[in-house]
């Protein structure tokens, strides 16, 4: 048995003239874990505000829990943890009454706010934290205070904004760990990302928005069986000759992306494709062989790289 | 009034505890320092100028001027807090954002600020008359009811400026309100000299202010010459600017937060 948390149906949202999501169908089920991916201004912000109930539908059709964000936002947002692509946190206050404050929002009594506090300082591992003023907290700190923040009400539906953009790997995994942790207590996790690794991790669906539209749909490895090869060979030509080499990569493989600093050549055997570039008498600075992931079906759906 | 503002307050309370030392400098000491600079320096002069008597309705300089200052610094008070605070949970620090993605709503956080702002213009104004009560000349069961007319006048200039605050995409124009509104209805609003010293015109300004109605009505209180009608009839007309700013600051909100 399958509740959808979020039906969207041809789902619009203008700024003036201009559309920033353009008609879009999603449907999330309890308990999934669903990503938003796509490049700088494709629209996640966009839709994720929507579905936060902070920003209007523009045109089509927007339910959350079954209800309408335009009748029932104050209802919708008391069962919905938020984490904005822009920390909102208090800075000047201190970890732990940035927690109680929020629960107060809540309506949560007093001293109920400050056991959840406590649990979700553990949570977040801030527990040493908890009296440092949030100014002075590194960066990934205070992502994962945001988290911690937006689960006070204990959610059904965590809604993450880019939760690990500007982290080291290190804190990436620490925030990937906590994240896991929440889907298997039943949380579900709507998020964007620009990172493939993140997404293939911690989504169990995603759509891929460029231009306010949705260009396709699947779990990480259908989508990679649908629009890649199981293999890609990565070229890389002395600086400055990539342009002038790559049309003898024609006809190797499937398909060939030329990228400013690589070759890619899309192929299920990457060795054998490697072989026959040597065959045909090309020498690269470095060849690499590797597996097919979510970048590759990225590039090939927008045209884009996700590197930033 | 809904539970939602006082928790919105609440927050303020908690900003407020980092740096309720220089506000109490500035909401106490200073309104302190023109008292005894004016009553001390000032009053002296005017007092014995024969003819002021009539003018000051028969009270000495101290006691006309002491409910002008009460009512001013509420005034300022109420200017500030709605200017730069407005801006940081817009733009700076956008708690105002995190506060939009709870059940709350925009009129919870412009109410919430509004109770703020009362609440602080009370605690400066209920200090400031405590210490006028301690001085034989400004001595007055008056400064009782003068109060809440603080409060009110605190947020008369709070409400509007704090709608203006939320559209406005610069904190230029703050030192501007500051410099074009505030100080000149400090120095001409009949705070500390009766308007009739001053051209028809200008007057009639002053008058369009909620502030002299205030200034007037708290003086009134503290040298017992106020009508209930007569007060009520000015306060009337400084709680309609007050609910105007609200009603104006709540859409405008509404619309940023929500876009
Ligand atoms: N309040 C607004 N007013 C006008 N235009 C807006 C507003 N918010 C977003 N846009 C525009 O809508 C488009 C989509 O923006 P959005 O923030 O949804 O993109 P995004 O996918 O989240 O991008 P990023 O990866 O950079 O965060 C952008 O072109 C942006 O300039
Ligand atoms: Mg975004």
């Amino acid at each position: 048995m399958t509740e959808s948390l979020i039906v969207a149906r041809q789902l619009v949202k203008r700024f003036g003239e201009f559309t920033a999501v353009d008609g879009i169908d999603v449907e999330v089920q309890r308990g999934e874990a669903f990503g938003f991916l796509g490049p700088n201004g494709a629209g996640k912000s966009s839709t994720m505000r929507m579905i936060g109930c902070v920003s209007p539908v523009t045109s089509g059709s927007l339910r959350l829990f079954g209800l309408d964000p335009a009748t029932h936002g104050a209802q919708i947002r008391r069962r919905l943890g938020v984490v904005p692509q822009l920390d909102t946190l208090d800075t000047e206050l201190t970890v732990q009454e940035n927690l109680w404050l929020y629960g107060r929002y809540f309506d949560l009594s007093r001293s109920e706010a400050k056991r959840r506090a406590k649990e979700l300082l553990e949570f977040a591992q801030l527990a040493d934290r908890a009296d440092s003023i949030v100014d002075h907290l590194s960066g990934g700190m205070k992502r994962r205070l945001s988290i911690a923040r937006s689960l006070i009400n204990e959610p059904e539906m965590l809604l993450l904004d880019e939760p690990t953009t500007g982290l080291d790997p290190q804190a990436r995994h620490v925030l990937w760990d906590r994240l896991y942790r929440l889907k298997q207590q039943g949380v579900t996790l709507v998020l964007t990302t620009h990172y493939m690794d993140e997404a293939e991790q911690l989504c169990d669906r995603l759509v891929v928005m460029d231009q306010g539209k949705i260009v396709a749909e699947g779990s990480p490895r259908e989508l990679i069986d649908r629009y890649s090869t199981r293999e890609v060979l990565e070229l890389r030509f002395t600086a400055g000759t990539n342009e002038a080499l790559a049309p003898q990569v024609q006809g190797i493989g499937e398909r060939q992306e030329l990228l400013p600093d690589r070759v890619l050549v899309y192929a299920d055997d990457g060795e054998a494709a490697l072989a026959a570039t040597h065959a045909r008498g090309l020498q690269p600075e470095s060849a690499l062989v590797r597996r097919s992931s979510l970048e590759d079906v990225f590039l090939l759906l927008t045209g884009r790289t996700l590197a930033d | 009034m809904t539970t939602g503002a006082f928790r919105v307050a609440g927050w303020h309370l908690a900003l407020y505890r980092r740096l309720w030392r220089m506000n109490l400098l500035s909401s106490f000491v200073q309104p302190l320092m023109y008292l005894l600079g004016l009553g001390v320096g000032v009053g002296a002069l005017v007092d014995r100028n024969s003819a002021s008597g009539a003018t000051l309705g028969g009270a000495s300089y101290v006691a006309f001027v002491a409910p002008g200052l009460l009512i001013t610094a509420a005034m300022a008070l109420g200017a500030i807090e709605s200017m730069w605070s407005v801006m940081g949970g817009l733009k700076w620090q956008r708690g105002y954002h995190g506060i939009a993605a709870t059940p709350l709503e925009a009129r919870d956080i412009v109410l919430g600020h509004g109770v703020w702002i009362a609440v602080r213009c009370g605690l400066s104004a209920t200090a400031v008359a405590a210490a006028l009560a301690y001085f034989p000349d400004t001595r007055s069961w008056g400064l009782l009811p003068a109060v809440p007319v603080a409060m009110l006048v605190g947020l008369s200039f709070a409400m509007p400026i704090m709608a203006f605050s939320i559209n406005t995409e610069t904190d230029g124009a703050f030192a501007a309100i500051q410099r074009f509104v505030i100080i000149p209805l400090f120095l001409f609003g009949g705070a500390f000299y009766p308007l009739s010293q001053l051209p028809v015109g200008v007057q009639w300004i002053a008058k369009a202010a909620p502030l002299w109605h205030g200034v007037i009505v708290a003086r009134g209180f503290t040298t017992h010459s106020a009508g209930a009608l007569w007060a009520v009839g000015h306060l009337a007309y400084v709680v309609a600017f007050a609910f105007a700013g609200t009603t104006l600051a709540v859409r405008n909100l509404r619309r940023k937060l929500y876009s």
